[in-house]
């Protein structure tokens, strides 16, 4: 069996980040396995902008953001198979994965790094009642069509869901022709950009309707309405408030989920709440040499957190191959105080560190004029006050590594506190 | 002339078309849809009943006895998913234990074997997720979970292969009784055949009531269910009955052959024999009282539901035999549960019906019963996979990513008789779409292949009925007003 | 009346602007809101000459794929959004291709040129 160093799944930005890390850091034997015909990702469809202001101090649409990452990549030489799936990983990293030319090949790695991305959360997810006609498409399913296959997908359009994609597609369905009735969010607050309600929907006189809901599906064969309704605190639907939307098309914007069924194949722990692999400092899961990066581990919202948090991912996952991580030494969890809904890492092994540890978090709800208390075993470690705090946006708290080895953290908490006027 | 036209392609009318293809007769099967299987079929709890549920000595026990244990070597013949893992009928008080006597003593009558009731103790042994008020059960080791449509489907793949016609997007509007046979009027075309049988499930009242004086009325009652994700796991090893009320079943909670849950059905009276919807009500009660038979199920983790209808007959027992009034025109309607189950002896004994209006049928010397092997990539080896692919590359490019599912199983679904045409055929066949995606990964893909092996634009392709259309064309048509395309060339 | 309420979007803070013509005001209009002089500047050019980066695909030849990213290079005037689409929906764009390659140039007179947004191998 064919070794390598560190194999990569997924070609995505996560992967492609890693892998040009991870030979920026010595180590020459990486190959990254793509199922799709092309390296880029998700990226590949999103041909909107407003990617790498952080990374490149440039506004660019994914295929530029992707195809910089791209030619890196080839121009340093790193094996890549395209068309190729990977169908089962196991803790002592070996990999088998298919495609037309090699068969059924079995591989071994030193390293992994899982770079899956996400799928998204379907109809059934939310059991919205009703019949079961064509013309109801997830966002990025109706985004590949248009974008990449080139087909429209309707005329009268109704989308469930006010995250980034259900509003660039309003946009992007608009300027190819069609009619979006409204946006319809469940929630009392977009979970989006707020550069997008104002880009996507105010540009385009789409009404975006908050605490609102699809609660009935009409039509035989292709849908012919959507039943929208307001709904309570509780997110029930409120008798009285129905409105019948009549569209040809409904996109669903609810969620997206992290796609670990080959991470839980390798016995990864995976985390409750992000639905991604436990990681620790080094991006490194719970079992040894398996290392993962980008949406799998959690939702991102900028691409340039997926870059920064993959080139982390390739840097360690180097280290491990060269036999510089360490495994032993102080310990420390992380955990989410009140406000916070998530944490990664999860867990920090201290002796790992560099001068700063990055902490990415996403809060359970709005606030304003906040801050976020971040706590070593109780102390106060540091405060960042915040004026706005949404769900939405992805925090990040950036943590001078002496904080923890001096007061020998055990467990890190950040939560969210009012701010005291 | 055809010497039989069976009207229907559902289970009962793709099994009979199957068990009619041994004899020399010229066979059609007409279906008003746009594919095999599209009425109750493919909308059922998938359940083969072990037999003590219907009274003594109607045609539902009588057939449901019978069809279960031919189950095994039907769907080893035709290669389609069946298990037989046993059923617990649950109660949760003295009432319940009561109707589970009942119950138990009707399954001896009827002649099911087996059969045991279990106390709590022995219920716990076996289901570990069993309800804390279940007290007694009744247990049925020969119940069984199949794949419905796909044996549909099969049965008619293996019908076509051994001569039947299959006539798809056809509904009968009219049958005539001539001298000898039947003139049949369907959506586009008119045909003649000597014996007619109707299958026609939700409508079989309306065929009969187009030749016979005998009329029937066939009454749709809905029921909804959830499906779950594989990676629940097996919440149940057995199929789970709440005891049955006077109106039905009761909620089942059952794995199914391919490694889902399903939680359903409800019951609810509908006003059409159209109404297949999903009510916000109906799913809220199913999941809020079926904790009571199997706790902690986790509805979060739902990825489809669905309804189907019931076909509840005026007579309250299945409608099968020649017409008094109209020789040859042979019915099989009100077929609900244990329609699935029963339809194997079911067949058998249409088959001497017809035998009779016929007075004696030839047997054919080159019928082959069985159906050509699926291949389940998935389910090979990794030698069998590797071969497979060195053999034919197409079954190295996975389009299913939650089911893993290869494009070679995806183009023989396709290229098969009765194969599939639409991505809801390509899903019932092959299984992409019926991952926890639904579809979303794949359907581009599964529809682009649709596209290349029917010879159509992807924009013909559609869902599953004919007007289910998906796309409705390329973006950026050309706008002929302002004087065509401008080439740019780089 | 001559007054605009725009939320603004340079920062994620997304001030509740609110713009009035005002002949004596130096600019011309005057903005309150606004926690900065970015944002002044934003409600400004929303209600004088609202711009906006374009991003569509045009149909592709001599490729495996059907459409190409595009991108305008720069802001192009808001009102002119649905006219540039018909523009660039009549355009065909031939395989192979680099990023960054002139596929529209001087879109509908505005000075900014519509590029590609990724390269394109040629089929063969």
């Amino acid at each position: 069996m064919y070794e390598y160093d560190i194999v990569i799944i997924g070609g995505g930005p996560a992967g492609l980040a890693a892998a040009i890390e991870a030979k920026k850091n010595g180590v020459l034997n990486i190959l990254i396995l793509e199922r799709d015909n092309e390296l880029g990702g998700i990226l590949k469809q999103c041909i909107h902008n407003g990617f790498g202001l952080d990374i490149f101090k440039e506004e660019l649409t994914g295929p530029q953001y992707a195809e910089r990452f791209i030619n890196e990549l080839k121009s340093m030489g790193i094996e890549y198979k395209l068309d190729t799936m990977v169908l089962n990983i196991d803790e002592k990293r070996k990999i088998s994965y298919i495609n037309k030319q090699d068969g059924f090949v079995n591989i071994k790695a030193v390293a992994i790094i899982l770079a899956m991305g996400c799928r998204e959360r379907p109809r059934g997810a939310i059991s919205i009642p009703g019949t079961r006609p064509s013309g109801i498409f997830t966002a990025g399913t109706a985004q590949r069509f248009i974008n990449i296959e080139g087909y429209q997908v309707g005329k009268k359009v109704v989308i469930l869901g006010s995250g980034d994609i259900g509003m660039i597609m309003a946009r992007r369905l608009v300027l190819e022709g069609a009619e979006v009735k409204a946006v319809v969010e469940i929630m009392p607050y977009s979970s989006g950009l707020t550069r997008n309600i104002v880009q996507c929907l105010h540009d385009y006189d789409i009404p975006l309707y908050l605490n609102h809901t699809v609660i009935e599906i009409k039509g035989r064969d292709r849908i012919e309405g959507a039943v929208v309704a307001e709904v309570d605190k509780n997110k029930k639907p409120i008798s009285g408030t129905e409105t019948y939307y009549e569209c040809d098309t409904l996109l669903l914007s609810i969620g997206l989920i992290p796609e670990n069924e080959l991470s839980t194949k390798a016995n990864v722990e995976i985390d409750p709440v992000t639905n991604g692999p436990v990681v620790n400092e080094s991006m490194e899961t719970s079992v040894e040499g398996i290392f993962s990066c980008g949406n799998v581990v959690h939702v991102h919202d900028l691409v340039d957190n997926v870059t920064r948090e993959s080139y982390k991912a390739g840097r360690c996952a180097a280290r491990y191959v060269k036999g510089e991580l360490v495994c032993g030494g102080q310990v420390v969890k992380t955990k989410a105080g009140e406000g916070i809904r998530y944490i990664v890492p999860q867990v920090i092994r201290v002796e790992n560190l560099d001068e700063h540890i990055n902490l990415l978090m996403r809060v359970t709800d709005i606030y304003k004029n906040a801050k976020l208390v971040v706590k070593g075993n109780d102390i106060v470690l540091k405060e960042i006050n915040k004026m706005q705090l949404t769900p939405g946006e992805m925090e990040e708290i950036v943590l001078d590594s002496k904080l923890l080895k001096e007061n020998n953290i055990r467990e890190l908490t950040v939560s969210v506190e009012r701010q005291v006027e | 002339m055809y010497d039989v036209a069976i009207i229907g392609a559902g289970i009962i009318g793709t099994f009979i078309a199957r068990e009619l293809s041994r004899y020399k007769l010229s066979i059609i099967l007409i279906e008003k849809e746009n594919d095999i299987s599209n009425g109750c079929t493919k909308a059922n709890t998938g359940i083969v009943h072990a037999g003590y549920d219907a009274k003594p000595g109607t045609k539902m026990a009588i057939f449901n006895v019978k069809g279960n244990p031919m189950f095994d070597k039907i769907c080893e013949e035709l290669d389609v998913p069946f298990k037989r893992i046993g059923s617990l009928v649950v109660g949760f008080d003295e009432e319940d234990e009561k109707t589970i006597r009942e119950l138990y003593e009707r399954g001896q009558i009827n002649g099911v074997p087996k059969l045991e009731i279990l106390d709590r103790k022995r219920v716990l042994e076996m289901e570990p997720n069993i309800g804390d008020e279940v007290i007694v059960a009744l247990y049925a080791p020969t119940a069984g979970i199949v794949g419905p449509w796909e044996l549909a489907i099969a049965l008619a793949e293996n019908a076509i292969d051994n001569g039947v016609e299959l006539l798809l997007n056809n509904g009968v509007k009219n049958i005539t009784k001539l001298e000898e046979g039947f003139s049949i009027e369907t959506e586009k075309r008119s045909l003649e055949a000597k014996c007619v049988i109707n299958c026609a499930g939700i409508y079989s009242d309306e065929i009969n009531n187009m030749v016979s004086e005998e009329k029937y009325v066939v009454t749709p009652r809905a029921g909804q269910y959830y499906v779950l994700d594989k990676s629940v796991g097996k919440l149940t090893n057995n199929t789970i009955f709440e005891c049955p009320k006077p109106y039905g079943k009761g909620v089942v909670v059952t794995p199914t052959v391919h490694g889902n849950m399903m939680i359903g059905p409800d019951n609810r009276i509908v006003p059409t024999k159209e109404s297949k919807e999903t009510t916000m009500e109906g799913l809220r009660d199913l999941r809020d009282t079926v904790g009571r038979s199997v706790k902690g199920i986790p509805f979060n983790k739902t990825i489809t539901n669905f309804t189907g209808l019931r076909n509840d007959s005026s007579t309250g027992d299945f409608i099968i035999g020649e017409a008094s009034d109209v020789k040859g025109f042979i019915n099989v309607g009100g077929i609900k549960s244990p329609g699935l189950t029963s339809s194997p002896a079911i067949a058998e004994y249409v088959v001497r019906l017809v035998d009779n209006v016929f007075d004696g049928l030839n047997k054919k010397d080159d019928f082959n019963p069985r159906r050509r092997k699926m291949i389940r990539f998935e389910e090979l080896s990794d030698e069998e996979k590797n071969e497979i692919i060195k053999e034919n590359p197409s079954y190295g490019r996975i389009i299913c990513r939650c089911e893993t599912i290869t494009e070679g199983e995806i183009v023989d679904s396709i290229h098969r008789n009765a194969g599939a045409r639409t991505v809801d055929g390509v899903k019932r066949r092959a299984r992409p779409g019926s991952g926890r995606c639904q579809g979303g990964f794949c359907s581009p893909r599964v529809m682009e292949i649709l596209a290349r092996e029917l010879e159509v634009d992807i924009t013909e392709v559609v869902k599953d009925t004919k007007d289910s259309y998906i796309l409705t064309g390329p973006t950026k048509e050309v706008d002929e007003v302002e004087g065509g395309i401008e080439n740019v060339r780089i | 009346m001559d007054v605009y309420e725009k939320i603004c979007i340079v920062c994620p803070r997304g001030c509740r602007l609110t713009i009035k013509k005002d002949e004596k005001s130096p600019r011309g209009y005057t903005v309150e809101g606004n926690t900065c002089k970015r944002g002044e500047d934003y409600g400004i050019k929303e209600v004088t000459n609202p711009t906006r980066v374009l991003t569509s695909t045009v149909v592709l030849k001599n490729s495996s794929l059907k459409r190409l990213p595009v991108v305008t290079k720069g802001d192009i005037p808001k009102e002119k959004m649905f006219e540039a689409m018909k523009v660039i929906n009549k355009v065909v764009a031939y395989a192979p291709i680099n990023g960054g390659d002139i596929i529209i140039e001087n879109l509908l007179d505005t000075g900014v040129n519509l590029i590609a947004g990724r390269s394109i191998l040629s089929q063969n």
